[in-house]
């Protein structure tokens, strides 16, 4: 018997019993639209999550002085607890694995064009801080590493500025005041949203770092070309852990650190930092996954209590067809495809109404939802695994059905 | 080797029920030749179903030897048998056994999708067969919508659909009133006319009649062998 007689008597005998297909057929559909739905929301989740971690650069270190575990210790007396340019450039020249590297000050600062103020952040970077958090203009350019040596007056501002100081027109080639400091707009950085606390990242504006320090902000921290942070962006193929050690000894020695004694500076690896702070949020995800797993599993068990009902009730039909020159697997292999179309269809009815489910729940904007195609196959192939492996036993017990007691059977 | 079309040889059949051994077949030989027309009679549990298993390849003996058509059949698989009996044997029943919600059709073609031959072919030999049993005209009805001599002018055109070598009828009129079981009768014997083995169990002497030979069972055994 060829498979497509066997698949025709099997949808045959579903469409005799619709009703009962249909119902059968039902907690499959449950099943794979809750497992749908639930891969969708956790895959969303840990969709923003990479997001968020992309924002922040991938990769990236965080130096900072003073331990963020013992609060802002200074060393000994003489030593300086803010980090200077030398710091940066020993980072780029003696650490291997390390793709960018750039120094950072910042502070408040007012800025004035055309009779509009607006207060804001200002940032000085160096020409490879871009490169350290993957962000950059969406238009006009950014530093050159000369306008950051010789303080030229330049500036990049952030989508939020350029808003509220020019509104829709363009703002590359204009001069802003910053401070009492006129400097020229030379690039608008691409949007960023929010930050996972809710910060405005647009609302920012970079120059280079010696504009800053020494235009701007003028602070006498009492350290040559200090910097208050330095990002650190390790290179894709470098080994963090090692490259993250590398740093840790290259800045003890720098600091004057006793072998033994507290590091009066730190290192984070942010990316690590909000996996670990998300790791309880993909957790719950997995458990709702293997809930709804579970619920399809109820509806395997459902389709083998169908199909021992189906076999009992056609024992007659079951004799008449081994009378007839059927063999066992031609028994066996009916209602194998019998439970398997079942499940099939089950689960394609399950598929599209779980991505509507997930289209919903996505159009509510209260979760990030994210429905890959994967689950297509993650379903078909779910659905036809739980019609073979429940449908096995009942089309087995058929299959081995007594011709003559089956022909009798009332 | 016998000249025999069924030749069988000492034939026992004992089945177990619990601790009880019950003897449905005490020893029986017989052989019934290429074309022959023979009532298997007796009363209930005289072993008379059992036997028509046994040469319908439904069952298996526990001892002695079955010989059809030149295959011998006691050492068959469970699946040889099957092909055995969708090649050899073409089945009547006395509840007609037709699959409900099924055309007339269909059912008549069932045992040809157990011997891999084509849609169109099945579909041709069915009609051929449905018409043969003065059907032609009710090919898309389903069973529910057929009277009981027609259903089991059905099951007739199933069991001739893949040409058997035998044709085996379990008391082929026992669910029909006199006129309708002389019908079927009918067409048995214009079937044999044409050359058809055909086996009929029965208990009523006159349904016997039609056939040219009569074998009684009693007790496992054959009391009776009259032409």
């Amino acid at each position: 018997m060829n498979i497509f007689a066997a698949i025709r008597v099997a949808l045959t005998a579903l469409r005799v019993n619709a009703l009962r297909s249909a119902l059968a057929m039902l907690g499959v559909v449950i099943g794979v639209s809750a497992v749908i739905v639930m891969v969708s929301v956790t895959e969303g989740a840990s969709n923003a999550i990479e997001e968020q971690i992309a924002s922040f650069g991938a990769n990236l270190l965080i130096i900072r002085p003073g331990s963020s575990a013992f609060g802002g210790r200074r060393g000994g007396a003489g030593t300086a607890t803010f980090m200077n340019d030398e710091d940066v450039e020993a980072i780029r020249n003696e650490i291997d694995g390390i793709a960018a590297v750039s120094g950072e000050m910042s502070g408040t600062s007012t800025f004035v064009a055309d009779g509009v103020n607006w207060s804001t952040r200002i940032q000085g970077v160096h020409a490879e801080y871009f490169e350290t958090r993957d962000w950059f203009p969406s238009s006009g350019r950014t530093f050159y590493p000369e306008e950051v040596n010789s303080g030229a007056r330049v500036v990049l501002i952030g989508q939020t500025l350029a808003r509220e100081l020019y509104g829709a027109s363009d703002p590359i080639g204009q001069i802003v005041r910053v401070g009492t400091t006129p400097m020229e707009i030379i690039g608008v950085m691409s949007a960023k949203g929010q930050s996972s606390w809710g910060q405005d990242q647009d609302d920012v504006a970079l120059a280079p770092i010696n504009t800053v320090r020494d235009r701007i902000l003028g602070y006498d921290l009492g350290v040559r070309d200090p910097v208050f942070t330095i990002y650190a962006e390790i290179d894709a193929s470098a080994n963090a852990d090692m490259v993250t050690a590398d740093l840790e000894d290259l800045m003890r020695l720098r600091r004057n650190i006793q072998p033994g004694a507290e590091d009066d500076f730190s290192v984070n690896n942010l990316g690590e930092f909000i996996r670990a702070r998300n790791e309880t949020e993909s957790q719950l995800g997995l458990l709702l996954a293997a809930a709804a797993g579970i619920s399809l599993l109820v509806g395997g068990i459902g389709i083998m209590n169908i199909m021992l009902v189906s076999t009992t009730e056609r024992t007659r039909e079951i004799g008449l067809r081994l009378a007839v020159g059927a063999k066992r697997a031609d028994i066996r292999n009916q209602f194998l495809i019998e439970s398997v179309v079942l499940c099939f269809t089950g689960g394609l009815l399950g598929l599209l109404i779980g991505i509507g489910g997930a289209a919903y729940i996505d159009s509510l904007d209260q979760f990030p939802i994210e429905i890959q195609p994967t689950v297509a196959f993650i379903a078909i192939g779910a659905s036809a695994f739980v019609g073979i492996f429940f449908g096995f036993y009942p089309a087995h017990r058929a299959s081995r059905l007594d011709p003559i007691e089956a022909l009798r059977f009332e | 080797m016998s000249s025999a079309l069924i030749h069988c040889r000492d034939l026992t059949r004992v089945y177990k029920m619990g601790d009880n051994e019950v003897h449905a077949l005490r020893g029986v030989s017989v052989d019934i030749q290429r074309g022959e027309y023979v009532a298997i009679m007796g009363s209930s549990g005289s072993g008379k179903s059992t036997f028509m298993n046994m040469i319908g390849a439904l069952d298996r003996p526990t001892s002695g030897t079955l010989e059809i058509d030149g295959e011998k059949l006691e050492g068959m698989k469970p699946d040889e048998l099957a092909a055995f009996r969708g090649r050899r044997v073409g089945f009547v029943f006395q509840q007609f056994n037709l699959l409900p919600r099924t055309a007339a059709v269909d059912n008549a073609s069932l045992p040809l999708v157990y011997s891999g031959i084509s849609a169109a072919e099945r579909k041709q030999r069915a009609e051929a067969r449905l018409t043969q049993v003065g059907l032609g005209e009710r090919m898309d009805h389903h069973p529910s919508q057929l009277s009981g001599g027609q259903q089991q002018r059905v099951a007739i055109a199933r069991a001739l659909v893949n040409d058997p070598t035998i044709l085996l009828a379990d008391e082929p009129t026992g669910a029909l009133d006199t006129q309708t079981s002389e019908e079927i009768l009918q067409i048995f014997d214009a079937l044999n006319r044409d050359g058809m083995t055909i086996i009929l169990v029965t208990h009523e002497q006159d349904v016997a009649d039609h056939a040219r030979r009569q074998i009684v069972f009693r007790d496992g055994q054959i009391i009776e062998d009259r032409t």
